[in-house]
């Protein structure tokens, strides 16, 4: 993984300096909290329900074991004892007090990590597939390009202060993992006809009040172009995107007022000026970083691990697991394997400071010293050896991290909803609780199969129910809680956003809901067809007739 | 309102036009670009020195072909918030090739002075005259860079590399050093 090296490093202490005395000023009342808001905010540091919440940055989701040693003695040192990883592979904590925050990012630079721009209008954490560097289905790796950004976009002098925020997410596989079609821009690594790796350019995605799926920009651009590209990009959008409206200010709203071919043509023009100059990326720079992602010395393995198959047969808890933690992964004889933060009744996404250090110990025993953080709010060991998977289990279930649950409708995203958040129309966290508890028989969990499932609080949508297979956004409707169900939602490759069914639901009436839609599912299934599949075969008819027959 | 250039309390020779009233007879007039705008050769033909303060949704393309004839170009920010002025900064500078002064107006505050002078502004009109004070320390602040931008300081990626990043680059500041603009 990327290891800083002195100007990193330097960049970094001298934020956790500049910030300290920012808050400083704060204290003593020589910034008025309207000035510090956003000086705040462009270090993660937001005003809550109850109390600052502090989220940190997690670059394309990629922890060394030091560093979540690090966020676990965080938890408990100035939290509650545990901290809350999020849809854009960060971790937020809760409970801090603001005069301690300097002395927690001082303690986040020993380890080389930071909340640098986790929120506020500007460019915000890059995102990327989780799996990166060991998918087996991967073209390239994309976390070099999504650190070249990371460095790109670290206070950048022209984009700190733009219309509204603006996230980033990349992927180099077909096969979509980090949702890069919600995304302000959505970068996917390709090849061209003659066999070169570059870049295709989505931009204008996004969900909240008005959720649009991204649109391409550029088909392909060479590697070597990335960065003055994406400036080009954000020029346009710095100059042009609404400032008078904090709802129309996302670029999203600006590519659909002047249509895609229009915007196109901006960037283009933009881009002719800034090409070939000062943010050309030379192969040598590209070549720099990569060393930091080389792969780590892999055993040679024969294919699938014969003693797995015993394991598998002798146990069936075990075979359970294995059907739904694993991915394909590129060394043969290795495996990815996906650890679940949706216990039965659980806050998904989650992790007690213990918890973060089991999985810590497990990744240094077993899996190179690396973890990864995806946005779905799991956890991730990337490099386990088939005939270890046994013994990984065992402990992950010792530590309550062993739910057999990743792709199925328990493993809910939700974001953290009217228990903390102070935009909150609805709670996300009990529904998401009832809703593992209604659906924590395995049988029937592994019986109903892949399916995803995301919970928002408000219109806002950090919960992403626009996406989810089946969404569940919270309404207020004259001071009561209610749930707005939509279907047919998805984040990958063939990004869809989700219908809705009908009038919402009461907060007791939800969960009867969702598993009214389920059964309906279950009904008119055909060959073993998932959810998604089986709805935008048959639409919304079905599931609208079962859910409102009776009323 | 206090001017700060160079890190220094400036004194300001610029005297701003109101909108409706008759054009004062002064040695450097700053305008409003709607006066700018109906009022262009007239004051094109004037001796003195000339100024046109743009507000934030005026892009320097209104005036790029008029910059020869103007020594002063004051871009406003309502709010500190707005960044649109951030890109016209650079544009002015990095495209339109502008060397003379540029003004940041409006909502000018101390935190925002590093990511001002890296887009090319070298005066700054602020509401409180003991943030010149600041001023070096705001910009020494962040002592490293990762973009190249308008102030020529060599980005990380370069430094790196160890090799030069171009005719003109210049280093990055040593703590409380300030940082000439405009060198080229």
């Amino acid at each position: 993984m990327y290891r800083y090296d002195e100007f990193d490093q330097t960049l970094v202490d001298d934020r956790v300096e500049q910030f300290r005395g920012q808050v400083q000023r704060r204290l003593s009342g020589a910034l008025t909290e309207e000035q510090f808001r956003p000086l705040r905010l462009m270090n993660g540091v937001y005003l809550q329900l109850h109390a600052y919440m502090l989220r940190v940055a997690i670059p394309y989701g990629v922890l060394s074991t030091r560093q979540l040693r690090k966020l676990a003695h965080i938890a408990r040192r100035y939290d509650k004892g545990y901290g809350h990883f999020t849809t854009r592979q960060n971790i937020q904590y809760n409970w801090p007090k603001l005069y301690e925050v300097p002395d927690i990012l001082a303690e986040l630079a020993e380890v080389e990590m930071h909340a640098i721009q986790t929120s506020g209008n500007c460019i915000r954490n890059v995102t990327a597939d989780q799996f990166a560097g060991v998918a087996a289905d991967e073209i390239e790796d994309p976390r070099i390009y999504a650190e070249i950004i990371r460095q790109w976009s670290t206070l950048h002098p022209e984009f700190s202060f733009l219309p509204r925020k603006f996230k980033i997410a990349l992927t180099a596989a077909p096969h979509d993992r980090a949702a890069i079609k919600t995304h302000d821009i959505g970068i996917g690594m390709v090849k061209n006809a003659e066999g070169e790796t570059g870049f295709e350019i989505f931009v204008g995605g996004g969900l909240g009040r008005t959720p649009v799926v991204a649109k391409r920009v550029r088909g392909f651009l060479p590697k070597q172009h990335l960065l003055s590209y994406l400036e080009a990009i954000l020029r346009v959008y710095n100059q042009l995107g609404q400032r008078n409206n904090i709802y129309k200010a996302r670029i999203k709203i600006l590519v659909n007022q002047v249509g895609i071919e229009a915007f196109t043509a901006m960037v283009e023009e933009e881009w002719q000026h800034l090409k070939d100059d000062a943010l050309d990326l030379p192969a040598d720079e590209i070549a720099y970083i990569k060393s930091y992602f080389a792969p780590p010395s892999y055993e040679k393995l024969e294919g699938e691990d014969a003693s797995l198959a015993e394991k598998r047969l002798a146990e069936p808890a075990f075979a359970r697991w294995l059907l739904t933690s694993l991915q394909p992964h590129k060394a043969p004889g290795y495996a990815i394997v996906t650890i679940s933060l949706k216990p039965d009744g659980g806050i998904p996404g989650d992790a007690t400071a213990e918890q973060m250090e089991a999985v810590a110990d497990l990744a240094d025993r077993y899996s190179f010293g690396e973890v990864r953080v995806a946005h779905e709010q799991n956890l991730v060991l990337t490099d386990v050896r088939q005939r270890d998977l046994h013994a990984v289990w065992q402990e992950l279930r010792r530590h309550g991290l062993a739910a057999p649950n990743v792709g199925l409708l328990s493993d809910i995203i939700a974001c953290p909803g009217l228990d903390y958040c102070s935009l909150a129309n609805a709670r996300s966290i009990p529904l998401a609780q009832q809703i593992t508890r209604r659906f924590a028989d395995l049988d029937r969990l592994h019986h109903i199969g892949k399916i995803t499932l995301n919970i928002s609080g408000c219109i806002n949508a950090c919960g992403h129910h626009h996406v989810g297979n089946i969404g569940i956004l919270g309404v207020d409707k004259k001071g009561t809680e209610f749930y707005q169900v939509t279907l047919g939602g998805s984040a990958d490759e063939n990004t869809s956003l989700g219908e809705i069914v009908g009038p919402a639901f009461d907060e007791h009436h939800v969960v009867d809901a969702v598993e009214t839609v389920v059964n309906t599912y279950l009904e008119i299934r055909k060959n073993g067809e998932d959810f998604i599949t089986a709805y935008r075969r048959v639409g919304l008819a079905p599931f609208k007739e079962t859910l409102y027959a009776a009323h | 309102m206090p001017l700060i250039k160079d890190g220094k309390i400036a004194q300001d020779p610029w005297i701003e036009a109101a909108p409706d009233a008759a054009l004062p007879d002064v040695d450097a007039l700053l305008v409003p670009y709607a006066v700018w705008h109906e009022h262009r050769e007239t004051l094109m033909k004037r001796n003195g020195r000339l100024g046109v303060r743009l507000a934030a949704d005026q892009p320097p393309q209104l005036i790029a072909g008029d910059l020869d004839r103007l020594d002063l170009v004051a871009l406003e920010f309502p709010t500190f918030r707005d960044g649109r002025a951030y890109s016209y900064a650079r544009l002015l500078r990095e495209r339109y090739g502008y060397k003379k002064e540029l003004r940041a107006v409006g909502n000018v505050l101390r935190d925002q002075f590093l990511f001002m002078h890296r887009c090319g502004f070298d005066a700054y009109a602020v509401a409180d005259e003991n943030l010149a004070a600041e001023w070096s320390r705001a910009l020494a602040e962040i002592s490293v860079v990762y973009q190249p931008s308008t102030d020529r300081r060599r980005p990380i990626s370069s430094l790196r590399r160890r090799t030069p990043a171009g005719p003109g680059a210049a280093p990055a500041p040593k703590s409380g050093e300030i940082v000439s603009s405009w060198a080229y």
